[in-house]
């Protein structure tokens, strides 16, 4: 077949369907692939609240649980570190935590229901890491103007002892706070709020 | 013999003997089935080099050298290394004491990844003093700066397969880089990890890419950038074409056969950085905690971030410029595209050299000036990512009380962009020196 009884814009047409056919067909074979990479159903099950016990945490103590796959802080803060936070208000960039990273009812001065019990997601809001607690002796490290709180080892963001990040940070707003709620003798939940049980 | 004077052919000694024969008959059987000798001629025996390479024009070979290196034993440690979380920093462990020679394929394969990237910096560098991404050879460059991403994504992906504390660090930091991306970040970096956590399903698709994807993409990659150079040929330390100056022949007057002139000089070099290799991997296989480091040897531990945490030095001076962008509309998406842009501004580079010379040697004070500008505010850059902010102390109140480290940072910053946004300025009005016709020696 000599190339003169070539339909050109035939043969073209027939090139650009194939062509938009096939592209179709392959971008919907992609779905699975990257569905693939989605967090598994199990992955997404292992979200379930977990129980902590605080009957035993002394004031100005901190203890760490995980809770899905992340530090959750609960610290018993003492009257002067409360004070600090009140103090610091003029240095936060969020004083009134207005972005909304916590729960309504820790939408408040202290963010927790509990003045004195602070629970926060340890997982700074810059790049993840988990900031480091650094009580108010840690003038040395932090400045002379430092009444406690926690550090970033990784880029250095600080956090006052409700979790309000400071100005000029480089984390860009507060630590988040968990869904919890007291229950019996000393005992907290995290990951559930809900009233009844 | 008579014949071949008469033609002013080289007089070739060949070694006569009843094998020749058989290994001639064999090679012409191949050579009539596959383009064996052709291939052999064009990219070796008759590729013909400048033939001014210096001491800098060994690294491109080096660093193929090592990724040979990396294939070969990363092969050999997927024998023994298990992807999974609760067993992977056992399997490390496991290897380095317990398999005969672990230890030695896993200090060459982590020492490997640190050469690699010495290599690959002096290569850029190289390029970058006698304008090798210069027309006609963009498309070198643009190849070579995807196998240096690439060489990134192989690097960062490996480096979480240990599960230690480093590599479990680093991988929260950057895989939260692109959960600051504005609107799809979260689900992006949620389909990165394959959960909401760096977890086992982060760590098993982190092992896919590192021991197949990337390296796939990588050899590809390779293949392109040595080919583009063979279509249009070296550049060397004089900028000159050795094109433009042919013999009778049709061989460039200052051109010498790849093979063998460059196939010994590079085996030479080879010879020379295994010994600098074997010196490290035998006797400081962590780099005094630049190529390991030393938290790495603990096993990751997701509540608990390590006092200081650093990227491997390799990453440093764009870790940096990450941590001193400070963050803007309650986003540190800012930082993450300057870090980005540090990467990617190099693509840019042919188009941004606007002098009339490709070599350092004949441009003017002011691109000179800059290079070394810019080198000297890389290594800054490098040393400040690899120490946390305070390093060297706060600026009194005059100035907020500032880290200085975090000051200097963003001043270095600010240089590295300004070598390449302003080298359309600074290279077109430099005072450039005269080009010799054909390549000094």
């Amino acid at each position: 077949m000599s190339d003169q009884d070539v339909d050109k814009c035939k043969r073209g047409f027939l090139v650009a369907a194939t062509g938009v056919v096939g592209g179709v067909v392959a971008g919907a074979a992609a779905v699975p692939f990257v569905g693939s990479m989605l967090p598994s159903e199990r992955a997404k099950a292992a979200g379930a609240p977990v129980e902590a016990d605080i009957s035993k945490l002394a004031p100005g103590e901190m203890k760490i649980i995980e809770w899905r796959g992340k530090p959750v802080w609960i610290v018993n803060r003492t009257k002067e570190m409360l004070a600090g936070i009140t103090k610091n208000n003029s240095k936060v960039s969020d004083p009134k935590s207005d972005v909304p990273l916590q729960p309504d009812y820790a939408k408040n001065e202290f963010r927790s229901i509990k003045p004195e019990i602070a629970v926060l997601e340890g997982v700074c809001s810059h790049l993840g890491c988990s900031p480091q607690f650094k009580s108010a002796d840690a003038k040395s490290d932090m400045g002379m103007d430092w009444d406690g709180g926690f550090f970033c080892p990784c880029h250095g963001s600080k956090f006052d002892f409700a979790g309000r990040v400071f100005a000029g940070s480089p984390a860009p707003v507060n630590l988040k706070v968990p869904p919890y709620k007291f229950v019996g003798d000393g005992k907290i939940i995290i990951g559930d709020d809900s009233k009844g049980a | 013999m008579n014949m071949a004077a008469k033609n002013k052919q080289p007089v070739v000694i060949t070694c006569a003997g009843p094998l020749n024969g058989v290994a001639s008959g064999l090679l012409t059987w191949v050579d009539q089935r596959f383009p064996l000798m052709s291939n052999w001629r064009d990219h070796l025996a008759e590729y013909y080099a400048p033939k001014n390479f210096n001491f800098w024009y060994f690294f491109g070979s080096l660093a193929m050298f090592v990724l040979v290196l990396q294939i070969v034993t990363g092969i050999f440690l997927t024998m023994h290394y298990k992807p999974d979380a609760s067993q992977a920093f056992a399997s490390v462990e496991y290897i380095m004491r317990d398999v005969w020679g672990g230890w030695f394929i896993r200090y060459m394969h982590s020492t490997g990844a640190s050469a690699f990237f010495i290599c690959v910096y002096l290569h850029m560098l190289r390029g970058l003093m006698y304008g090798s991404y210069r027309k006609p050879r963009e498309l070198i460059w643009i190849f070579g700066m995807l196998i240096y991403l690439c060489l990134m994504a192989e690097a960062f992906f490996g480096y979480l397969l240990p599960w230690g504390q480093m590599s479990y660090w680093g991988a929260q930091v950057i895989v939260n880089l692109f959960a600051s991306v504005p609107f799809i970040g979260e689900d992006l970096s949620i389909l990165i990890r394959g959960d909401y956590v760096v977890s086992d399903a982060t760590l098993n698709r982190f092992f896919a890419f590192h021991v197949i994807a990337v390296p796939l993409v990588l050899i590809g990659l390779v293949a392109a950038h040595i080919l583009a150079l063979h279509e249009v040929g070296s550049n060397n330390p004089d900028g000159v074409e050795i094109k433009d100056k042919k013999d009778a022949a049709g061989h460039p007057l200052d051109g010498i056969p790849f093979h063998p002139y460059y196939t010994v000089k590079d085996t030479l070099g080879v010879v020379v950085f295994l010994i600098i290799f074997s010196i490290i991997m035998f006797f400081v296989p962590e780099g005094g905690g630049y190529f390991l480091e030393y938290n790495n040897f603990i096993p990751a531990d997701p509540l608990k971030t390590p006092p200081h945490i650093a990227p491997v030095w390799y990453f440093t001076p764009f870790y940096s410029i990450l941590r001193a962008a400070p963050p803007m509309f309650n986003s540190q998406f800012p930082g993450v595209v300057a870090m980005g842009a540090a990467t990617l501004i190099f693509f840019l580079l042919p188009w941004l050299d606007r002098s009339p010379v490709n070599s350092i040697r004949y441009k003017g004070p002011l691109f000179r000036g800059a290079l070394t500008i810019f080198v000297v505010v890389f290594l800054i850059l490098g040393y400040l990512g690899t120490e946390p902010t305070n390093v060297w102390g706060q600026f009194g109140g005059w100035l907020g009380n500032a880290d200085r480290a975090t000051v200097v940072a963003r001043v270095c910053a600010i240089v590295y962009f300004l070598f390449f946004l302003l080298m359309p300025w600074y290279s077109s009005i430099d005072k450039c020196k005269p080009v010799p016709e054909r390549v000094t020696c």
